[in-house]
């Protein structure tokens, strides 16, 4: 049993575990701070949704929570004017690259997405940015779930579930920049890699609707869901 | 230790010294042959110098070097023969070969009219110091480059490489590493980090498994210092990085070096394999039972990969994508193991310090920036090459005096320094001494040491867009703020030079390029709104006027000018506009005037570049709408 801290997030004392990660520290405590690519068994934090800011006084700028160790008599605050502009922003930027039409998505409800646009008063529209085109690519090849890539928000999820856990390494990245997108070697339809899409383990990490499962009727008449 | 590495040594140079002496007795001709050198014909001048020399018959060596740093001459040669001083000669073709040949090395005439500069003292032709730069450069990395050949360790040694090797292989590594330490030498990756914190981070670390690997991946668009600096003296980074094994206990090494430098790779290959033979790499180095290899590591090329956490990635056979630090590669690097990286440059004044002292090495530079830096000197500038000047110099002495300031009487607008991560400075800071932290103040970085010079010709909304496309397009993808805020900055931007950009542009474009800056995960992102951010700061009007006016002041956007014949200046007895037309545009008026069609215009420039000097009729207009407005006055 590692030593226990006292710290504080947001005015409220919370005892965690010396070198714990502080995301999680303030979410099992009740606190809510945005998140998407947070795994908590991932051992090295992907941190590349860039939406846990928090201040951590003494720090000249605002860190990421999901790759901040917690430590004794340390003073966060979840909310400040520079955390707030960083994370709608980078909200904003996920949104406008984000193909939207909550109605007709499966996760519509259960996004999380939704849910840091609920808790932090974001629209899902951006009056800041002009959206970006993106290419349509939907793979319902596989018999258990959708692979819907114009709503992926590259959170890195699936890619660790597939590679670290399942240790199957059908999913992975390609291209770079704008055109990173997760994909199979080769581009080839989930039903044709050698996971066939039949564990699905990928699909309960996903925080958005880029792979949802099929219901019973989708699963026997195939997609009925157009762009 | 039963044999001394110093005896060891000793023995080495000795034979070493020889070896050159001896084949130095009869003439030499030395080809820069670097890739700048390459690239302007120096590989036909070598041909040419063997074919006449061959002809006559004459007792002369052809050898080749690297890159002296004035690449605006190339091809260069060097002639040492004895009874005369060494002469530098460039814009070598096949005419001055031959008359080089004939006069200088079949006859005795040196040719004094054509040579540039002497590199040995003498009473009839003046050496480097007699000229501007050469009394602001100061040469320590770059001292040898392009007057040793790079593919003999026997002239580096000669000239007392591997000393410093030696030297330290008879101290404690502590000892090295204070000494690194106490000589403050910052990192010539960009960043400036001190190397001897890196090195003792490193060394303390638990795991024992340690490595060391030298960050050659260069790709900022207009620097070549680590490829020049490879091609030309690849054994003096050898010999850093062995001295930085050796204090970190380190058994293996690698070069990272992008693919694109094919003669920095096959240079630096040769020279790992020399020192091999020479006992100054693998197992028992000079006798001292210290072990250190090294290998090369060819990069695919990707921008990203100079990061450390993503070049380490890529060794690894991973994606090449940073990962949030800490941990640093001294805690975690390649393999997980504790690693240094660092710079060509920042390995290269390692002998230096070691062999000749910390004290010396202080008294060069700034108190906190200690040594001196090394530029890629390009744009609109009539010197251009790689100069290597004491930090604290001031940009305007590097570009006007070591530079020899703008060409054809243009005025100079800005200089952009550190490459895509770095900024544009504008006239009025020029004075801002170069040292890592006076340029960071005024929103550029040192960054790896391209400098490029702009003058009014430059739009500074095309070269803020220009760079963040190149960082746009080398965005790994990871994180949010780079993949999408930089597109989101880019379109913007192509919105503002097309004479598309709105109201309130600027100010969403500011935002994100701050916030790019501080959300992003890695330095990439970090830095890649700088050339944006700064051009703002300091050109902000431009910006205006591309938005309101739809006027680019410089002329270059082509969306937002149009060609026009001035009636005026034009001459009906030329024709040299219609000929050079692509499209046909330009149409011969009824009194004999020529005049362009805007419809059919595609603004290549070539007219402007056809009309004759004594004429200059065909001009720029911006916003394009003005060629009405003068065809109007003129039709009055």
């Amino acid at each position: 049993m590692s030593a226990k801290v006292t710290l504080t997030i947001d005015e409220k004392e919370i005892r965690a575990a010396n070198g714990d990660i502080l995301l999680w520290t303030a979410l099992e405590n009740g606190i809510y701070i945005p998140n998407l690519c947070a795994v908590k068994e991932r051992e090295m934090p992907a941190a590349s949704c860039r939406l846990c800011f928090v201040e951590v006084e003494g720090k000249k700028k605002p860190v990421t929570a999901c790759t901040q160790p917690v430590a004794e008599g340390m003073v966060v605050n979840t909310r400040s004017p520079r955390v707030d502009r960083l994370v709608k922003t980078a909200f904003e930027l996920l949104i406008s690259d984000h193909r939207l039409g909550c109605s007709k998505c499966p996760k519509n409800k259960s996004c999380e997405l939704q849910k840091i646009a609920k808790e932090r008063g974001f629209r899902l529209k951006s009056k800041r940015l002009k959206r970006l085109p993106k290419k349509e690519y939907i793979d319902d090849s596989a018999e258990l779930f959708i692979f819907d890539r114009s709503r992926c928000v590259l959170c890195e999820r699936c890619v660790w579930m597939d590679r670290h856990v399942v240790n199957s390494g059908v999913l992975g990245f390609s291209r770079r920049g704008i055109e990173r997108s997760v994909t199979t070697f080769m581009e080839k339809k989930l039903a044709q890699s050698p996971c066939a899409g039949k564990c699905g383990k990928c699909v309960e990490v996903c925080p958005v609707g880029a792979l949802s499962f099929k219901d019973k009727s989708e699963r026997e008449n195939g997609s009925p869901e157009g762009p | 230790m039963s044999v001394s590495a110093k005896d060891s040594y000793q023995k080495l140079k000795t034979a070493a010294q020889e070896k050159v002496k001896s084949l130095n007795d009869r003439p030499v001709v030395w080809v820069g042959t670097a890739t700048c050198g390459k690239a302007a014909g120096a590989v036909d001048v070598r041909e040419f110098f063997k074919e006449e020399i061959e002809k006559r018959g004459l007792d002369v060596r052809v050898m080749e070097i690297g890159c002296m740093g004035h690449c605006y001459a190339e091809p260069l040669v060097i002639i040492a023969k004895p009874g005369h001083p060494r002469l530098c000669y460039g814009y070598l073709d096949e005419g001055l070969t031959r008359r080089l040949v004939q006069d200088f090395l079949e006859g005795d005439d040196p040719c004094y009219e054509f040579a540039l500069v002497a590199l040995d003292p003498n009473d009839f032709f003046p050496t480097f110091t007699d000229f501007p730069r050469g009394v602001y450069e100061k040469k320590i990395i770059l001292e040898d480059c392009g007057f040793i050949d790079p593919e003999s360790i026997d002239e580096y040694i000669a000239r007392d490489g591997y000393e410093a090797v030696a030297g330290v292989l008879e101290m404690e590594p502590e000892e090295v590493l204070r000494q690194v330490k106490a000589s403050t030498l910052r990192g010539r990756g960009g960043a400036g980090f001190p190397a001897g914190v890196k090195w003792e981070a490193c060394r303390k670390a638990a795991e024992k498994t340690r490595y060391v690997i030298c960050n050659a991946d260069e790709g900022d668009p207009g620097a070549f210092m680590d490829r020049s600096i490879l091609e030309s003296n690849p054994h003096l980074v050898i010999e850093g990085m062995v001295i930085c094994a050796y204090t970190v206990e380190a058994a293996q090494g690698y070069f990272y070096i992008r693919s694109e430098y094919p003669q920095a790779v096959r240079r630096v290959n040769n020279a790992l394999e020399q020192a091999r033979d020479k006992g100054l790499l693998g197992n028992n180095i000079l006798g001292s039972g210290f072990n250190f290899d090294i290998e090369v590591f060819e990069g695919s090329g990707a921008f990203v990969c100079g990061e450390g956490s993503a070049l380490v990635s890529s060794m690894e056979g991973e994606m090449g994508v940073p990962r949030h630090k800490p941990p640093r590669l001294t805690a975690s690097g390649f393999r997980g193991k504790p690693t240094v990286l660092n710079n060509v440059k920042t390995f290269a004044y390692v002998p230096h310090i070691l062999r000749k002292g910390v004290e010396w090495f202080k008294n060069t530079g700034t108190e906190k920036s200690p040594g001196t830096a090394v530029f890629t000197l390009v744009g609109k500038v009539t010197n251009q090459g790689l100069v290597e000047v004491p930090m604290g110099t001031t940009l305007r002495q590097l570009i006007f005096d070591v530079g020899e300031s703008v060409p054809n009487e243009k005025e100079f607008k800005a200089v952009q320094i550190g490459g895509p991560s770095g900024g544009c400075l504008p006239e009025s800071v020029l004075d801002t001494p170069i040292d890592f932290d006076s340029l960071y103040d005024a929103g550029a970085i040192m960054g790896s040491g391209g400098l490029v010079v702009l003058d009014e010709d430059d739009c500074m909304v095309a070269i803020a867009r220009y760079f963040l496309e190149f960082t746009q397009q080398e965005s790994c993808g990871r994180c949010t703020f780079c993949r999408l805020g930089t597109k989101h900055m880019l379109d913007i931007l192509t919105a503002i030079t097309r004479g598309e950009g709105e109201q309130g542009s600027l100010e969403i474009l500011q935002e994100l390029a701050e916030d790019v800056k501080n959300g992003s995960l890695c330095n990439l992102g970090g830095t890649a709104p700088n050339p944006v951010l700064t051009t703002l700061r300091y050109f902000g009007d431009e910006y205006e006027a591309h938005i309101k006016e739809r006027r680019c002041p410089a002329l270059m956007c082509t969306h937002l000018v149009a060609f026009y014949i001035i009636p005026q200046k034009c001459s009906k007895l030329c024709n040299a506009c219609v000929g050079s037309c692509p499209t046909e545009a330009i149409y011969t008026r009824d009194d004999g005037l020529k005049a362009i069609n805007q419809e059919k215009c595609v603004k290549c420039n070539s007219c402007l570049k056809a009309c004759p000097p004594e004429y200059n009729a065909v001009v720029k207009l911006s916003p394009p709408e003005l060629v009405e407005e003068r065809e109007r006055e003129n039709n009055k």
